[in-house]
């Protein structure tokens, strides 16, 4: 760590990067985001309670927060086991199942979302599966839970891997040899070591859960107060001019984003904070 | 499991019978787990790729040729690409600039532009739609000046442009800024010491140690401007011929129930993805082995 003004900068470049990163941020993100908030505050109190109470806007917002928050917590259970399994076990195909973890993050949500719809609805292989059960996935709120189980995955696969591949092994051989139970050891040992990775990969599973469009809305069946997520409400109300409705919902998506944000932020630090201790004698 | 009790911690053979006697048991919770996480991984992530690639080639490679050689499918790719075009570079400079200024000076508020720079990736692309219309739209404080100087952003190319910037503004940045963080500053420090000037001190001594990391972070920016679905979406206007992306053609075609065009034009990106995945793998390794050069 450089001590802050401690001495002469001798690496060139600060002040063209500065000002380069400075430009660019205040045009491309600042300039965006103040348009946002300055039609925000156009709006009167009695313009937004409506809006915030509509019954429509409620159950988008509410369906948005709750399949992202299920998904993030299912894929903190799955997921720390996939990541253990890659980073612990050795078996055929790891490397092919390690590459394809990072799929979402590659693959356009578009075709994910036509992907899913095809594969989950009543003729595709799974949904036809499951509809001799009665259960139909796609086109309800099931499908939108599917949905970002597939978005969410690498955030906390690819958070934790690195975690445990540095977990200190010297714990866990001890703890082992003093006979504690796989689980005993997990549970004790390296839970508590992995916890703040979890929690920042789930935070970040769900805020990219709120928030997407591409993946979400042709396996979701989008009917108003049932199947309708926020974003694609923003949308529906653009496309009807309804721009202060637009505006308030987008308002509080982003705010939960730099909620979560400012959160993942705390959560890395202290995991830093944690490896640090442990590195230090 | 196993492994961790039989790993040479205490070099007797005691514990190495004592592993072998319960074998079944430690290894059967080893196979449930790998069970459980390789078929969750398959069922999330591996059926939707195959699914793409089936479906592109249901119908032979006649009608796949067919579907992408169309009209509006040129059209769209060659859109997508120009925008790629215009969007990459700008955002590769920003990224350098980026992860230099941050990853190799602290200073005051270094931390709010770290978090301002990662909004992008937590925002919804929807909502970075909207604030270009309503900075730029019909009905913005902007919208009569442009529409009187002839103007056209949203519903036009330049829109597209925006958004895809906004979108993909962190992905170099974010590639670089941890490995220029842990790189330090001591041979930058020598090179300037010694005379070098700071653009050769950039050419010769910082480039070729974050050149993997930086082209993987083109290429994630590339797939995503080629892919970006929902913030275009917002700004585009869906006018066919002239401001459809390739993802927005994809959801015309799903819409009019044309699944194999549809599905034909997604390969191509899945293709695309594919070649990104393929890619990290290789950016890795050069990674890992300059890493253990350099130790």
């Amino acid at each position: 760590m450089v001590p802050r003004h401690s001495r002469k900068q001798i690496v060139p470049g600060f002040g063209v990067t500065l000002s380069v990163t400075l430009f660019y941020v205040s045009i491309m993100l600042l300039l965006p985001l103040a348009a946002l908030l300055a039609r925000a505050s156009e709006l009167s109190f009695a313009q937004i309670v409506p809006i915030v109470t509509s019954e429509r806007v409620l159950a988008a917002c509410k369906l948005s927060l709750g399949a992202a928050a299920l998904a993030a917590g299912v894929n903190a259970i799955l997921g720390t086991v996939l990541a253990w399994v890659l980073t612990r076990y050795d078996f055929i195909g790891r490397r092919w199942l390690d590459a394809l973890i990072d799929l979402p993050m590659a693959l356009p949500t578009a075709v994910a979302g036509i992907a899913l719809s095809a594969l989950y609805g009543d003729r595709g292989w799974i949904g036809a599966w499951t509809s001799h059960f009665g259960i139909s996935i796609a086109y309800t709120r099931l499908g939108i839970f599917v949905a970002l189980l597939y978005v969410g995955l690498p955030f906390l696969v690819r958070t934790l891997q690195p975690v445990l591949a540095e977990a200190e092994r010297t714990q866990e051989e001890a703890a082992l040899t003093l006979g504690a139970s796989p689980w005993q050891n997990f549970r004790y040992v390296v839970l508590p070591q992995i916890m703040p990775a979890i929690l920042t990969g789930a935070a970040m599973a769900f805020a990219r859960g709120v928030g997407e469009y591409g993946s979400v809305i042709f396996i979701a069946g989008n009917i108003p107060k049932v199947s309708e997520i926020a974003p694609l409400l923003i949308v529906t109300k653009l496309e009807q001019y309804d721009y202060a409705a637009a505006t308030v919902i987008a308002v509080f998506l982003l705010s939960l984003s730099l909620v979560l944000l400012l959160i993942m932020q705390k959560l890395q630090m202290q995991s830093q904070r944690y490896r640090l201790k442990e590195v230090q004698p | 499991m196993t492994e961790l009790a039989s790993s040479p911690s205490i070099p007797r053979p005691a514990s190495l019978t004592w592993n072998l006697a319960k074998p079944l048991r430690a290894n059967l919770g080893r196979y449930i787990l790998l069970a459980i996480a390789i078929s969750y991984g398959v069922l999330i992530l591996g059926l939707p790729l195959a699914v793409v690639l089936l479906e592109a080639f249901k119908k032979g490679l006649g009608s796949y040729r067919e579907a992408l050689l169309a009209r509006d499918a040129l059209g769209a790719m060659s859109l997508s690409l120009l925008v790629a075009f215009l969007v990459v570079p700008l955002n590769t400079v920003f990224g350098l600039a980026a992860a230099w200024l941050l990853g190799k000076f602290r200073f005051r508020g270094r931390n709010l532009l770290i978090t301002l720079i990662d909004l992008p990736l937590a925002v919804s692309p929807v909502v970075a739609g909207l604030m270009f219309v309503l900075l730029y739209g019909a009905q913005s404080p902007l919208g009569p000046w442009l529409a009187a100087h002839d103007l056209k952003i949203i519903f036009a190319l330049p829109g597209i442009w925006l958004s895809s910037l906004f979108v993909t503004l962190p992905y170099v940045a974010r590639e670089l800024l941890p490995l220029l963080e842990s790189q330090g500053t001591e041979l930058e420090e020598a090179a300037a010491l010694l005379g070098a000037s700071g653009w050769q001190n950039f050419w010769h001594i910082s480039l070729p140690r974050m050149k993997w990391a930086l082209l993987h972070g083109i290429i994630l920016c590339n797939a995503r401007v080629l892919g970006e679905f929902g913030a275009v979406s917002v700004v585009s206007g869906h006018i066919r011929g002239k401001t459809n992306t390739l993802p927005l053609h994809i959801e015309i075609l799903y819409n009019e129930y044309q699944f194999t065009a549809a599905f034909a034009a997604a390969s191509v990106l899945a293709f695309l993805a594919l070649i990104t995945l393929v890619f990290k793998r290789v950016a890795q390794k050069h990674h890992t082995q300059a890493a253990s050069l350099s130790a």
